[in-house]
């Protein structure tokens, strides 16, 4: 016998004797089950026997409805197994409790502000824990894990190098491009060796390599964390007497400050040197020529400005990363979440401190 | 009727062999544990017989037809027939108890969601869930709740195979009796086959008809269990002659 074969609906018919309920009523059948066994049939009490040939729970769900809407009157002629698994169905009374009731508006306006505080607490308390740790790795600096550090350096410096200089290279021939056009028109070639450099050194290296940090390193340290924090890996750390902040949080905030800067400075070189490419061929300006008017024109002050910002990026992106792991709470959809916000968080607060930047060395003159 | 036929299964991971050319019967409303050392691929060959992962060689026969002869439409017919229930639960943590059990319901039929409510709802009932927990999400249950939550969901579509790893696992020993009791409840009313990875000896003695013993990479001996407990073989004798296994055989006889 093959289960797929029961093809036989469930059905009620009137025979002479009365109602007769035939067929298979199962959940294979259940669409049809649904229009069969809700009817109010006319007539006092109801006469009906059971030639039904296989019945499960979802459609002893539906047999009863039909019996119960029909004066409770059980049809004759059920097998024993049938009538087990009617009394075993019909002993619960199946009623589908109501939902915790939602929010009204002001009760929910009012959730909403104590949990943004509460957020806004907890990343102050992360701060300061962190800070304290800072300052007691100077105190001792052997709680630093190397291999975690050196670990985080591999993996979110190096293994970046190939997509930060291709996209680095790819920005700069871009710029070079697009300035190109403007500038022939004018004459004028020769400015493209300061609109490249300038760009590049002072705003777009530090830039794209934060935001392609934050999309690969900051997503992957908010879903580590979020993960551990939920097969309760965290608190194992704890219990065993360490400092989960020690072992997660501090390799990755001192290795991505110390790569940062490594990355930013080649982006630097990888701009540059997609700006010059692009300049010999569309504008004719030879890389020696090139190279000897960046060395006279450009000062070194500009490359101090793109690096400062590094480690400042750094330590943004590593903060909302781990913050977000850390605070993620229940299952597979918190990761999820966390990450995400790992990343729009992370990229918002680089661009709002890059813009602090501008104003800040607006006002120094640098 | 027989319900699952493994033929000459083989399973490898990599070099490592798991089983080979073991066979093994089952027949309809039998109540069958798998036992045997830990990593003797007792879980691989329930996912194996729940066509989660398809063995390296051999033939599985469920409810009489072989997966060989089957097309995708024959195998998501037939999954629908068997009801797994994952060792940690693994519902859905973005849905609710509830809605766990209805999404099964809901992407095989076409039904009103009052019906759908409340033929899960029933579920929830058959396995002695609290009516409160139906609104709950899996990670607001406890250990006990997690469990009868995922054996109300694998009852969703009424298979007529229940495949269960570690069951009782991690339950006190009166919810993990609770528990069992419940699986003979239902085994006994819902016309169904049960099989079970399973460490607990209590649940061996009080759930099964028979118990299959894995090893050697294959099914040393399939028995009922005050059989396999006098079983000669060596491992056999080794995995039930411990104290925890005698006491546990002691007490049932009290």
């Amino acid at each position: 016998m093959a289960l797929s074969h029961k093809t036989e609906l469930p059905t009620l018919v009137l025979r002479d004797q009365g109602y007769c309920l035939t067929g298979h009523w199962t959940t294979h059948h259940i669409q049809a089950l649904q229009r069969v066994g809700l009817p109010r049939l006319k007539g006092g009490t109801i006469d009906w026997y059971s030639e039904i040939q296989s019945l499960d729970t979802n459609g002893a769900v539906f047999l009863l409805k039909l019996i119960k809407n029909n004066g409770s009157v059980w049809p004759k002629g059920l097998s024993t197994a049938h009538e087990r698994l009617l009394n075993y169905v019909d002993q619960y009374a199946i009623e589908v409790p109501a939902k915790a009731p939602e929010l009204n508006m002001l009760a929910d306006i009012g959730y909403r502000a104590t949990q943004t505080l509460g957020h806004g607490r907890e990343l102050l308390e992360f701060f300061g824990r962190l800070s304290a740790l800072l300052f007691s790795l100077l105190l001792n600096p052997r709680q630093l894990k190397i291999k975690m550090l050196l670990d985080v350096v591999q993996r979110d410096g190096l293994h970046a190098v190939p997509i930060i200089a291709l996209l680095a290279f790819l920005l700069g021939a871009v710029i070079a491009y697009q300035g190109g056009l403007q500038l022939a028109t004018y004459g004028a070639n020769i400015f493209i060796v300061e609109l490249v450099s300038l760009t590049m050194l002072r705003e777009l290296a530090p830039l794209i390599c934060a935001i392609i940090v934050a999309g690969r390193s900051g997503s992957s340290y908010a879903a580590q964390l979020a993960t551990m924090q939920m097969n309760q890996e965290v608190l194992a750390l704890r219990s065993l007497g360490q400092d989960p902040f020690a072992w997660l949080i501090l390799p990755k905030l001192l290795g991505l400050m110390l790569v940062m800067p490594l990355l930013t400075l080649l982006s630097m070189f990888a701009g540059i040197a997609g700006g010059m490419v692009v300049a010999s061929l569309q504008l004719g300006l030879s890389p020696l020529e090139f190279l000897q008017r960046f060395g006279t024109e450009v000062g070194v002050i500009h490359v101090w400005v793109g690096l400062i910002k590094a480690p400042v990026f750094a330590l943004l992106i590593v903060n909302v990363g781990c913050m977000q792991g850390l605070l993620a709470k229940g299952g597979a959809e918190a990761v999820g979440h966390s990450t995400t916000r790992s990343v729009v968080q992370g990229i918002f607060l680089v661009i709002i401190a890059d813009a602090l930047f501008s104003v800040l060395f607006a006002q120094l003159g640098w | 009727m027989t319900v699952v036929n493994l033929k000459d299964i083989c399973t490898r991971f990599g070099t490592h062999e798991v089983h080979r050319d073991l066979s093994l019967t089952v027949e309809k409303g039998e109540r069958l544990a798998l036992v045997g050392g830990s990593g003797c691929g007792k879980s691989v060959l329930l996912s194996e017989i729940a066509l989660l992962r398809q063995p390296d060689a051999g033939d599985i026969e469920l409810f009489g037809l072989s997966l060989q002869s089957l097309n995708q439409s024959g195998m998501a017919h037939l999954r629908k027939q068997i009801g797994m229930m994952f060792q940690q639960g693994a519902l859905f943590s973005s849905l609710t108890v509830l809605e766990n059990i209805i999404l099964p319901l809901r992407e095989h039929q076409r039904l009103s969601e009052s019906h759908l409510q409340e033929l899960a709802m029933l579920k929830l009932k058959l396995t002695g869930l609290p009516d409160i927990a139906a609104w709950k999400y899996p990670q607001e249950l406890s250990g006990g709740m997690l469990k009868r939550a995922a054996v109300a969901r694998a009852l969703a579509l009424d298979p007529a195979l229940l495949l269960l790893d570690e069951p009782t696992a991690g339950l006190d020993p009166a919810g993990a009796s609770d528990f069992d009791e419940m699986l003979l409840e239902l085994h006994a009313t819902l016309d169904l086959t049960l099989i079970l990875v399973t460490h607990d000896l209590d649940s061996l003695w009080r759930v099964t008809s028979h118990v299959a013993f894995l090893g050697e990479k294959r099914v040393l001996a399939k028995q009922p269990m005050s059989v396999l407990s006098e079983n000669s073989h060596p491992d056999i004798q080794h995995y039930f002659s411990n104290t925890r296994a005698r006491r546990a055989a002691i007490e049932l006889e009290n």
